[in-house]
């Protein structure tokens, strides 16, 4: 393929099924993660090699920045755990139809959301 | 067959069921975590490095920092395949793409290093 040849498809303009966000945003939670484990591993060093340490990561951090690099990056854990077993089930054959995987990516959506106010209730007010 | 060097099993199947079992793993292991948290709401410095100094729990870690590799080598290597292409950004992508995999490559490499150093080196 030498020759440039017109590209039509102006994916901008499209109005996607729910499905489509779900499944980018797996995407997208899945490449924050894997910088997200350099946090992780950090955090665990930190709560393994001092009483200080472990009690910095206990109450959490005490700068809000921080706070919110932490939220992050377990949301995105949420997000990409619950997207990925609902990518499991559908593995093994159950709601790949067009209405079933809307209404499991609903549901999937609804439970990711959930866990995600839940972390930041646990990080930010507890 | 087209065999590519980067990917992690050198073969789709191989790599798509590779993936899936390191998501279990990863998956119990943020399950354990989770609920040990829960249940222990005043855990202690002592108790949080006794389990993670306990046999079991040093193999179950380990474990889960080799499906997070496994499973983010797969993913990443699928990201970069499907975007850092020639039709996408020209005739470079071929070795930017490779610099990129070889980047992730080392990256994840040096991630379970340092886990073994954090759970052995406590
Ligand atoms: C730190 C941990 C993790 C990292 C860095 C990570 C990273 C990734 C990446 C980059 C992808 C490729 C996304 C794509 O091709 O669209 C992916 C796919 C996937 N992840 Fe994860 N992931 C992690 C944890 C998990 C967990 C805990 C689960 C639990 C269910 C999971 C389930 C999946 C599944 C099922 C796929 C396949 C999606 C597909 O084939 O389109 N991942 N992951």
């Amino acid at each position: 393929m030498t020759k440039k040849r017109p590209v039509n498809l102006d994916v901008s303009t499209f109005r996607l099924p729910i499905t489509s966000y779900v499944s980018i945003l797996h995407r997208v939670s899945g490449v924050a993660l894997f910088f997200s484990v350099a946090i992780f591993l950090w955090l665990l060093e930190t709560s393994l090699t001092s009483d200080q340490g472990f009690e910095w990561v206990g109450n959490m951090f005490g700068s809000p920045l921080m706070q919110f690099v932490v939220w992050a990056c377990l949301s995105a854990l949420a997000y990409h755990m619950v997207m990925g077993l609902r990518h499991l089930v559908m593995d093994m054959g159950y709601g790949e139809n067009f209405e079933s995987g809307q209404l499991t990516a609903k549901i999937a959506a609804a439970v990711a959301t959930a866990l995600i106010l839940s972390i930041g209730g646990w990080i930010f007010i507890w | 067959m087209v065999t590519s060097i980067t990917s992690l099993g050198r073969s789709g199947l191989s790599d798509w069921m590779l993936q899936r079992v390191a998501a279990a793993v990863m998956t119990a292991y943020v399950i354990f975590i989770t609920a040990y948290l829960m249940v222990n709401p005043d855990l202690s410095y002592e108790q949080w490095r006794g389990l993670h100094s306990s046999l079991p729990m040093r193999m179950f870690s380990l474990m889960t920092i080799l499906s997070i590799a496994a499973h983010a080598w797969i993913g990443m290597w699928c990201v970069f395949t499907d975007y850092v292409t020639v039709r996408l950004i020209g005739p470079k992508a071929t070795i930017v793409r490779i610099f990129f995999q070889l980047s992730m490559i080392t990256i994840t490499l040096l991630y379970v290093v340092w886990a073994i150093d954090i759970l052995w080196g406590m």
